[in-house]
């Protein structure tokens, strides 16, 4: 290894620790758009592992999967945010907590 | 070199990823993960993903946040209130996810095959040409689907999101 490079395992560690970023802010937040964000963190960790093991194969399959997670990010942030206008226009309310009648 | 940028963008992802937990207002959120896009796209870069970091500018950075932000300015969303209930997963949530942290370094530690590091400019798969030559002889069928689920994501969005004419 040359002292110039970077090891694989440093970008894949980088990628779990955004993904847990994600997650938590999957838990903790409480707004209905942050927590979609957190969401949009998450895809985009499991990108980067998918264009480092890309790299590390010398193939460009990986790509190709990230840019449809990117094309389906895409479509689902449109979809989630119209769905998110829906429920303040019924609700007057961005709390995930206040939004629960599906969950008795 | 290589190791500079990549330490230089690897902390600013991780510093964006951590102020868009901490933020408590949705725009500042936005901001941070706009921070975490940008540094992930020079990592794309660094791996020889001319065109995916194009496309993480203009997709994501760009498009799907404006789209973000719209929302956020359209609902005038502000800062969430101080909490009030503290759930189960509030409580156990960041303990198990730091042991999920440790459990994925541990496993690319001890599964991963040792290999010579990621370099810029080794491989160059991943430029707008190679990117199209597979996009349009092996993942052709994939692409065409995908057109259908972006049609189909524009009219879902269209019938959620439009007015009732009474």
């Amino acid at each position: 290894m040359q002292a110039n490079s970077v090891p694989l395992s440093w970008y894949l560690l980088l990628s779990a620790i955004l993904f847990a970023l994600g997650v938590a802010g999957f838990i903790w937040r409480r707004n209905i758009i942050t927590v979609f964000m957190s969401i949009e963190l998450m895809l985009n960790a499991v990108n980067l592992s998918f264009v480092a093991f890309s790299y590390q194969l010398r193939q460009a399959d990986g790509h190709i999967f990230s840019l449809f997670v990117m094309v389906v990010a895409a479509a689902e942030a449109a979809v989630g945010l119209a769905i998110i206008l829906t429920v303040f226009k019924n609700r007057q309310t961005l709390e995930i907590d206040e939004v629960e009648s599906m969950k008795y | 070199m290589d190791l500079i940028i990549f330490l230089i963008c690897s902390v600013i992802a991780v510093a964006c990823g951590i102020n868009l937990v901490l933020q408590k207002h949705p725009i500042s959120a936005a901001l941070s993960l706009v921070g975490v896009m940008g540094s992930l796209a020079v990592l794309y870069l660094l791996l020889g993903g001319a065109f995916i970091a194009a496309a993480q500018i203009i997709v994501y950075a760009g498009a799907v946040m404006v789209l973000f932000i719209f929302v956020i300015m359209l609902l005038n969303a502000g800062a969430e209130p101080a909490g009030r209930k503290r759930s189960y997963a509030r409580l156990f949530g960041p303990p198990l996810l730091a042991i999920f942290v440790l459990l994925i370094a541990y496993a690319i530690q001890a599964r991963l095959p040792r290999s010579e590091g990621v370099q810029f400019g080794r491989f160059t798969g991943g430029s707008p040409e190679g990117i199209g030559i597979k996009v349009f002889t092996d993942y052709l069928l994939p692409f065409e689907v995908v057109s259908v689920l972006i049609l189909i994501a524009i009219l879902g969005a269209i019938v959620l999101a439009h007015k009732e004419i009474r």
